[in-house]
């Protein structure tokens, strides 16, 4: 029997409403779950602004960590944190950035090249710790640099340089082929093409990547730790090589003393964090908006 | 044929392979100075890849390479001594899509003279830009607003752009890849009025699907068909004055095709 006289026999229930009920079904389903994330979140903030307001002050910013909660601060820690992402901007951007202009513009279609793609993406998969391991055997102990900033900034642009080299590599991509062609075209060099053409249009989508790779590296806890960057410092740090520590790290710190005057200090300290965080990724976002092409 | 016109380009048993795809093959042609070319033939005959090939775009395909001589002005371009760069700066490229660059009008036009070594004074540029923009018959209707994005003029202004920021710098040969498939019919008579004018000062290879277009603004034509066993490479299968294409063809399949019963 040929499927055309099968089909004569199907007598079709259309049943609209039952279709229509399914779809209404999974529509609320999705809505819960939506609601679920953000309601977890929104229970964190509440917690942390609760525990955290009332340490909230001028004095975090000015004092150093203290025996005394309430003479206790984040200065050396936020001026860590500052001098950190400094040192590490200025070693994994320029790394990056140039990583990712070769392996998109310059790079031959080959083997070796395939293989260094494949193992800059399963880099950024590799757990924050092992970067810290890395950093303690190498940079640490290896060349001797100590528990110092630089150590701790160089094992942090370790950290996020997949980050950086795939985002840039995903901005040089969005720059459309025939923009290329027409600069070829009228005589341009691969290197002009790139100053003056692909790194100008994909610049806000880099920088987009760079701030939320930075963004990454100033939450990061794990790797410093390993490096040996958690420690009492009552001191403002006043170069590279001075040792450092960062806000995550304080805030880790005092989590876990016993006092709970330190616990609302460590909440200040979160509600801080997490204040530098959103607006760096809110800053990231608006450039996007902002700066992108449209083709 | 008419051969008082003065040779440009010239291509010598020119094959042209992807990997191990013959695409083009056994190509002689010429292009005759301050003359309007057109190459037309069927999707996928290798039109474009014949174009692209006499000012070394093709190279940019991975795949892609040659055997045979092109000849500019009678030198062999594919010899190693040549440098691509300074092919594709005396011979120039519009391309099917406008394709300006996201910088202002003026910004689009002066950015090919200064990486081709302009030292002069600001006001030199700025009168270079102007020649430019009135070449492509541009200038009146962005000489207001030369600071704005290229991106902001019409299709058929983006594609004259383009064409002023090709003769910018002055090339012999202005290469056009379907220019004005992109465009409305208004658009498309203007860009064709401007291919008469250019040819004053210019040689224009157009490759074009519209054999109407063909007709009205080619001087020479080069008919490409799929040859070879299988039909699977192009080449030129007749190249004659534009007239005698269009009224007498030698060849069968060319009249086949332009009397619309190819196929």
């Amino acid at each position: 029997m040929s499927t055309l006289t099968a089909l004569k026999d199907v007598t079709f229930e259309r049943n609209l409403s039952f279709r229509k009920l399914k779809g209404k079904i999974f529509e609320i389903l999705a809505f819960f779950a939506i609601l679920l994330g953000i309601a977890m979140l929104l229970t964190l903030l509440v917690d942390v602004f609760l525990d955290g307001l009332p340490w909230l002050s001028t004095r975090l910013f000015t004092e150093f960590p203290s025996r005394f909660p309430e003479k206790a601060g984040l200065r050396s820690a936020l001026q860590g944190s500052i001098w950190l992402m400094f040192l590490t901007a200025l070693m994994a951007i320029p790394v990056g950035v140039g990583a990712g202009i070769y392996l998109e513009e310059f790079a031959p279609q080959n083997r070796i090249t395939r293989f260094i793609e494949i193992n800059v993406a399963n880099l950024a998969g590799v757990p924050s710790i092992i970067y810290g391991l890395l950093g303690l055997g190498l940079f640490v102990r290896q060349l001797g640099l100590g528990r110092t900033l630089i150590a701790g900034a160089m094992t942090m642009a370790l950290l996020v340089l997949p980050i950086i080299i795939v985002t840039t590599r995903e901005a040089i991509r969005a720059v459309p082929n025939s923009i290329r062609q027409a600069a070829l075209a009228i005589g341009a060099t691969d290197w002009e093409v790139s100053r003056d053409h692909v790194l100008v249009y994909s610049a806000p989508a880099i920088l987009t990547g760079v701030i939320l790779a930075m963004s990454r590296a100033i939450g990061e806890t794990a790797p410093l730790i390993t490096i040996g960057a958690l420690t009492y410092i009552a001191f403002d740090p006043k170069g590279p090589f001075d040792i450092f520590t960062v806000l995550p790290i304080q805030i880790f710190n005092w989590v876990s003393l016993p006092q709970p005057a330190f616990h609302g200090l460590a909440a200040a300290g979160i509600i801080i964090l997490l204040i530098v965080l959103l607006s760096m990724n809110a800053l990231a976002i608006w450039l996007r908006n902002r700066l992108t092409i449209h083709w | 044929m008419d051969n008082n016109h003065n040779t440009v380009l010239e291509t010598k048993n020119l094959n042209i392979y992807y990997g191990d795809f013959l695409a083009i093959k056994d190509v002689n042609f010429k292009v005759f100075r301050h003359q309007i070319t057109a190459i037309i033939g069927p999707s996928g005959c290798g039109k474009s890849t014949l174009l692209r090939s006499f000012n070394r775009m093709n190279e940019l395909v991975p795949s892609a390479r040659s055997e045979g001589k092109i000849l500019f002005n009678g030198e062999d371009i594919y010899d190693p001594s040549i440098d691509p760069v300074e092919v594709r700066r005396r011979i120039g490229m519009v391309f099917q899509k406008p394709n300006p660059f996201p910088k202002s009008i003026y910004e689009n036009i002066a950015w090919g003279l200064k990486i081709n070594g302009f030292r002069g004074s600001k006001s030199e540029l700025d009168d270079l830009v102007e020649q430019a923009l009135r070449g492509a018959a541009l200038w009146d209707e962005v000489k207001d607003k030369l600071d704005q994005s290229g991106l902001s003029l019409s299709g058929g202004q983006q594609q004259r752009l383009c064409i002023a920021r090709a003769i910018a710098i002055k090339p012999e040969v202005i290469l056009m890849d379907e220019p004005a498939s992109a465009l409305d019919p208004i658009a498309t008579l203007k860009i064709e009025d401007l291919m008469r004018e250019l040819k004053e000062n210019y040689t224009i290879v157009i490759v074009t699907h519209n054999m109407q277009e063909a007709a009205r603004v080619s001087d020479y034509t080069a008919m490409m068909m799929l040859t070879g066993d299988e039909e699977r490479s192009g080449t030129v299968i007749e190249f004659d004055q534009t007239n005698v294409i269009f009224t007498r063809p030698k060849d069968k399949r060319t009249e086949d095709y332009i009397t619309g019963r190819f196929g």
